[in-house]
């Protein structure tokens, strides 16, 4: 017996000889019959289409609110530029525990004020944290701000060919600039289409009915150059593009500056301060902190798993290898981990433990391939 | 020539005193994509069922065992150069090591093809 849970597109993914594993607490497939590697590969030639289901959904809203009641409120509990968020786009952030560690990333949408959402703000949080997320911000903000979990599907159409695919259904995707979001019609069907992605290429995460979900998946792969894509080629293609998975290379002892995410810092909030963590995150960006997240290129073929030790040339253990594996764009191996600031730089040559026999490596500059993000339509 | 095979996927090849040793065609289907192989060096010797060679996908690292103690006498590293050599003929040109048996009896307590199909079919 397990305790499992299923995602509405269970007998889809079985149906297309997807393998099954357990995963953040669903039945999940982690891959298809073509295999990790060129699921992979075909996602940076053409388009991938993964069922994201497992993340979490809600929107956060103030009643009566407007968009800077609603953003004031958020912003307590995370570090992004949330209240200068224009109508229809999209922050990366992080969810913060009062200690600075991180406890969660997300994604918050402004939905478009045209459509009547003001004040709504959507969040998409990790499938592994969304409870505790919601009790968080439930905790945090209960009262003041109401949240709404949303029981939708996620499925995100990813690589070159997706825009072609989703402009097919609905002409105006094209031209969404990358981290944008609208609520739109697909196939018929009542969507939220945003332009963002977790694969270092362009393409668009879709919000769907439960019951709109299938058929609209059904089209997407009736199309010669989808195909369905698990998980297993979901974490090479991310680890490529030097994104962070929860739980691996970010844990709540890990503040934002140690795991690289400056960026997901606004401005205005790395003086301001005002959220959870913020005496942490200040103190750090001034001073540095004890070790930082950094790109690992392995000299040899040998991939460095999740938990390699890093040492010095001279055998002192100085970090871990947090995600680590064969990149098959790179046509090798390929790892993040943390090492102190003294071994950070650039062109730092440290040692991989990987059963027992030492492997050089490089710190390197992440991402590991160019992201082809879609910034506008060009001149 | 008879080949045998283990519980955990490994095949082995008598020939003379010599045993090929390398994993099975299920094997290779479940792991996938083989990106990377590490075969031990030419002389070490090993007991029946010791951690001998590990083999990668792009998703996972896994162990291959000793099916049989010996020595090692040759290892084939036309798969460590190109490890999607193990895909292409895991039970031909993608063999892993050959060993001089210890004690050639313990190939009797391993599987025959039909019983191993069984096995596999039951995994």
């Amino acid at each position: 017996m397990s305790d499992l849970k299923q995602l509405p597109l269970d007998g889809l993914h079985r149906e297309l000889g997807g393998k099954m594993v357990p995963f953040a607490g669903y039945d999940m497939p982690v891959q298809y019959p073509m295999g990790v590697k060129d699921e992979h590969l075909w996602t940076r030639a053409k388009a991938g289409l993964f069922d994201v289901s497992h993340m979490g959904q809600a929107v956060l809203s103030v009643e009566g609110g407007s968009h800077e009641d609603v953003a004031a409120l958020i912003e307590e509990i995370v570090p992004g530029e949330i209240k200068k968020l224009g109508s229809g786009r999209i922050r990366y952030t992080l969810l913060m525990a009062d200690d600075g560690g991180v406890l969660d990333d997300l994604m918050i949408t402004r939905l478009p004020t045209e459509l009547g959402h003001e004040g709504d703000l959507v969040l998409v949080v990790n499938a592994a944290c969304k409870d505790a997320d919601y009790a968080y911000i439930e905790k945090k903000l209960g009262g003041r701000a109401k949240l709404t979990v949303k029981d939708r599907c996620l499925l995100a159409l990813q690589g070159p060919k997706a825009h072609e695919v989703i402009a097919a259904l609905d002409p105006e995707a094209a031209t969404m600039p990358f981290m944008s979001g609208r609520v739109t019609q697909l196939d018929g069907k009542n969507v939220m289409l945003s332009r963002c992605g977790y694969t270092g290429e362009d393409g668009y995460e879709i919000s769907v009915a439960n019951e709109d979900a299938e058929a609209l998946a059904r089209t997407l792969l009736a199309r010669d150059d989808v195909a369905p894509i698990g998980l297993g080629a979901r974490d090479s293609l991310r680890l490529e593009a030097g994104l962070c998975l929860y739980g691996h290379d970010m844990d709540p002892e890990i503040s934002p500056v140690g795991a690289g995410l400056n960026f997901a810092l606004g401005k205005r909030r790395r003086t301001e301060g005002g959220f959870a963590g913020a005496d942490r995150v200040l103190r750090e960006l001034k001073d540095g902190c004890q070790s930082i997240r950094v790109g690992l290129k392995p000299e040899g073929r040998a991939p460095a798993r999740e938990g390699t030790a890093i040492m010095t040339e001279n055998g002192a253990v100085i970090g871990k290898v947090t995600s680590g594996g064969f990149g098959p764009s790179v046509g090798g191996p390929i790892a993040m981990g943390y090492v102190p600031m003294t071994h950070a730089e650039e062109g730092t040559q440290v040692m991989l433990d990987i059963r027992g026999k030492l492997h050089p490596a490089r710190v390197v500059r992440m991402p590991f391939v160019e992201p082809r993000y879609y910034r506008g339509p060009s001149a | 020539m008879t080949t045998k095979f283990t519980k955990d996927h490994e095949w082995v090849r008598l020939d003379g005193d010599i045993a090929t040793v390398g994993i099975t065609k299920h094997a290779a289907e479940q792991l996938g994509d083989v990106v990377f192989v590490e075969l031990p060096d030419v002389g070490k010797s090993f007991g029946q069922g010791d951690d001998m060679a590990v083999v990668e996908s792009v998703k996972a690292a896994s162990d291959v065992y000793a099916p049989v103690a010996g020595e090692i006498v040759e290892t084939n590293g036309a798969i460590v150069d190109a490890p999607e050599g193990v895909n292409d003929g895991p039970e031909g040109d993608g063999w892993f090591v050959k060993m001089k048996l210890s004690d050639a009896s313990q190939l009797d307590e391993l599987m025959d093809e039909a019983a191993y199909k069984e096995h596999a079919a039951d995994a």
